[in-house]
């Protein structure tokens, strides 16, 4: 079947749902395309806040946000995003408001505002309150309220659709083929502008607080074209995974007050962060707590959790402000936060790396400034580089809504100032031959397996800390998983909602995923943010100031081109020098 | 009835772990092969602490890879995976093995009801979406809005706080009898959305909604039933909350 809409979405978390508004407002035909229900996204499982310098409880600036983001980053933010982004996102909080998101509140009826790791008064004083949110469920609302203006606003859904392929030709986007999960059909779809929007793949990794559908498809999707990804050595493990599960506890728990405690109930973070402690960044707290497993000084059966302690704190801020995660806690541990401790353990939670992207969410095509006409990322899809080594908390939220409705409006500028690009001949043969080479496989080779295989080894060899000798064994790891998984065969010839089909495809992605995650860590000889290297222990901004772009190398499968891309070292106004990180 | 054997695990059990021997009852029903429905019974070991939605993964991922079903997020959000289990409407992962189950026990598992099935235990979601579109379930303020937040109260945002609790998982509206005889009926998920804007002190459009659920689609078929509110697995008091939309429809306003 054949569609054209004017600009394309794929992807219905925020930063789609925010980029499908801003394209329609900019009067050009609009459709997104989810594999999920829009509701579905994996948006709605951020739960602390969405950080902007309202100041509605504390003084703040925006240049104290874009400082912060910046030195979370440990400078490999690109200081010309983190400054747009430090500014759009007050308004753009504001705007959530006006779509009627229901923020909790101060008691002068503002919107409420709460403490957050990294996010600091006065270019790193002390702790500021600045993360606006709806409970702990701030992430669900925002999901919830984008979809609501959405269907307020008519867009077209195209629901339960998997993208299998871009259409780009001689430089240009011209639409994408995806699979009708209810029928088996591939679809072609034409247009003026393509939006990538489709989340992380924190799935590669074992311990995860990532949805079963974070298979990072449209990362490789490009990456199987020549085409770049950026800093994908760069991956956040979230500090408070409830232990086992990797179940995400927000990091509001610590905004709040929430205290992390070893074996013997000491407040570590004291150790490694005096100034802020407990809301140091997430790349700190995750290595402070795993040192302190790997030094004897864990909870639980295994000794490989720290607990995460609210006992002090009053039992209506537990209940009110944390519900959601003292519900999580009660159903999955059977543990009660107002009165007990509760073990968790650091989860893969974010990529900062992906699609490369400039400030308007145009995809780039090399490290010198080309691009794809016509195809725009945003949200943790794409890479602007506003969070270069380490995401601080809450700006994920903020990603969304900032760099989702700038793609959203430069996509339908461009689509309104041009005519439907031709479509390439035999549109749908790549994706025809991806789905019968599954199909037709006769390998006993089983998808789990394989997908269980390569979650441990990267959860192990490319997790928190890393080395040269453990990464070198993933790249040869990663490549046998490549060569059996050309051999698996799909049981279930059904056409109509063939999962099986579907999760031996996510596989395939993930594996790409996964193969220029590890190629990407092993080059960078240095740790910088979430990149934490045992055998190469120190930042070195000599030699490595510099952003990773990471190409397939389409004549030799398996191996990986490593190119390079300079950080933007200033802002339109502001420039922050690189300084040691300290908190 | 099928009987799978090949016991295995849905996870490495580290030593010292209790496993439990389970059978997992599944109504299967694949329209393009199957006159009706039909049970099939697998063989499992999980652990006590293990999600139901793990057990269904793992006789996905190691014994019937075509069995078909909805997960997205595993821990209670994304609402993807309500199901009938043990003859109650809940969502898959977030309910534990050990609170449906003893060792030697049988969980049963089946599509949620009044919805119909595509496939095994994923069913049309087309009508509930419909339902929710139907309430106008989006804010509504045609004044123009000020530089800042427009300025609402504590208690005022805490009267949404249950029905702003919704992930529209579907387990209150499908496990309704109304709902089931009655498929015109919005159901309670629809009636949940617009008490959210019924009672935003922000929203303008509060008379057309009441007289949206003034219709004979609306609010006066629910009976009371408490199903929905037994069903929620975010703990929403759903009957209540549309009892207070019956009042608000009676005496005009909210």
């Amino acid at each position: 079947m054949h569609h054209r809409y004017d600009v394309l979405v794929v992807g219905a978390g925020g930063a789609g749902l925010m980029a499908a508004l801003y394209a329609a407002k900019g009067n050009v035909s609009v459709a997104c395309i989810s594999k999920l229900y829009p509701t579905r996204s994996h948006t709605g499982a951020a739960q602390g806040g969405i950080g902007a310098a309202l100041g509605n409880v504390q003084e703040d600036h925006w240049e104290w946000h874009m400082f912060d983001t910046v030195k979370g980053g440990d400078y490999l933010t690109d200081q010309d995003a983190a400054e747009v982004f430090a500014k759009d996102i007050i308004d753009a909080v504001y705007e959530l408001e006006h779509m009627g998101l229901p923020f909790s509140r101060t008691p002068e009826g503002k919107i409420a505002q709460r403490k957050f790791g990294g996010h600091t008064r006065d270019f790193g004083k002390a702790a500021v309150e600045r993360s606006c949110y709806a409970k702990d469920r701030t992430g669900h609302m925002i999901l919830q309220t984008l979809y609501q203006q959405n269907v307020k606003a008519g867009t077209t859904f195209f629901n339960e659709f998997h993208v299998t392929d871009l259409l780009i030709e001689d430089g240009r986007c011209r639409g994408l083929v995806a699979y009708e999960l209810s029928t088996g059909e591939l679809h072609t779809f034409h247009a003026k502008a393509v939006i990538l929007a489709a989340g992380g793949y924190g799935r590669v990794f074992k311990i995860t607080s990532n949805a079963l559908t974070l298979t990072g498809d449209l990362m490789s999707i490009y990456y199987r074209k020549g085409l770049p990804l950026e800093d994908m050595e760069f991956y956040q493990f979230h500090p408070t995974g409830l232990a086992k599960l990797g179940i995400l506890v927000t990091e509001g728990i610590r905004g709040e007050g929430g205290i992390l405690r070893n074996d013997s109930g000491e407040r570590f973070m004291e150790r490694y962060a005096p100034t802020i402690k407990d809301l140091a960044p997430r790349d700190i707290v995750s290595r402070s707590i795993i040192t302190e497993i790997r030094e004897g000084r864990g909870v639980g059966r295994d000794k490989d959790a720290v607990n995460i302690d609210l006992t002090h704190l009053p039992r209506e801020v537990i209940e009110g402000k944390l519900a959601e995660i003292t519900d999580l806690a009660r159903t999955y541990l059977g543990m009660d936060p107002v009165k007990d401790l509760v073990p968790i353990q650091p989860t893969a939670h974010y990529a900062m790396g992906g699609i490369p992207t400039d400030l308007n969410g145009l995809c780039l095509s090399d490290g010198s400034g080309g691009s794809i006409e016509g195809l725009y990322a945003a949200g943790e899809q794409a890479c602007v580089s506003l969070h270069g080594a380490n995401r601080l908390g809450t700006n994920s939220l903020g990603d969304l809504v900032v760099f989702g409705r700038r793609a959203g409006i430069y996509a339908a500028q461009y689509a309104r100032q041009v005519e439907y690009p031709d479509m390439p001949e035999g549109a749908q043969r790549d994706s025809q031959d991806l789905l019968d080479r599954l199909r037709d496989a006769s390998g006993k080779d089983n998808a789990a397996a394989i997908r269980k295989e390569l979650q441990e080894s990267m959860m192990n060899n490319v997790g928190i800390f890393r080395n040269g000798k453990d990464m070198e064994k993933q790249v040869g790891i990663v490549q046998e998983l490549k060569a059996r998984y050309r051999n698996v065969s799909v049981s279930d010839p059904s056409r109509r909602y063939n999962s099986e089909l579907i999760e031996a495809m996510e596989l395939g992605f993930m594996l790409d995923c996964a193969e220029a995650m590890t190629s990407s860590a092993l080059n960078r000889t240095e740790s910088r943010g979430a990149h934490d290297r045992e055998d190469y222990a120190e930042r070195d901004d000599t030699n490595w100031l510099k952003h990773t772009m990471a190409y397939k190398d389409l004549n030799n499968d398996g191996n990986v081109v490593i190119g390079y891309k300079p950080v933007a070292l200033k802002g339109f106004t502001r420039a922050f020098e690189p300084k040691p990180r300290v908190y | 009835m099928t009987q799978m054997t090949a016991p295995t695990s849905t996870s490495a059990a580290p030593v010292g772990v209790l496993m439990l021997n389970l059978k997992v009852k599944i109504l299967r029903f694949d329209p393009d092969k199957d006159k009706k429905a039909h049970w099939t019974t697998y063989d499992v070991e999980a652990q006590p602490g293990d999600r139901v939605l793990d057990v269904i993964n793992h006789v996905k991922w190691y014994l019937e890879p075509s069995l078909t079903f909805r997960r997205s997020c595993m821990h209670g959000i994304c609402g993807s995976d309500a199901m009938l289990i043990n003859g109650r409407n809940r969502l898959a992962c977030k309910t534990l093995v050990r609170d449906v189950a003893k060792n030697g026990g049988t969980i049963t598992v089946e599509p949620i009801r009044g919805l119909k099935v595509e496939k095994d235990l994923l069913v049309d979601m087309e009508p509930f979406f419909d339902s929710y579109k139907a309430i106008m379930p989006y804010f509504i303020n045609e004044s123009p809005a000020p530089a800042t937040e427009r300025v609402q109260s504590e208690e005022q945002a805490e009267r949404m706080a249950h029905s702003s609790n919704c992930i529209l998982c579907a387990c209150c509206t499908t496990s309704c009898p109304i709902f089931w005889v009655n498929g015109s009926y919005l159901g309670p998920a629809a009636i949940v959305q617009a008490h959210r804007f019924i009672f935003d002190t922000r929203d303008e459009a509060t008379h057309q909604r009441l007289g949206i659920l003034n219709q004979n689609t609306g609010v006066w078929r629910c009976r009371t039933a408490y199903n929905c509110t037994e069903a929620c697995p975010r703990d929403i008091p759903i009957t209540q909350l549309i009892e207070e939309v019956k009042r608000a429809v009676m005496y005009g306003q909210a």
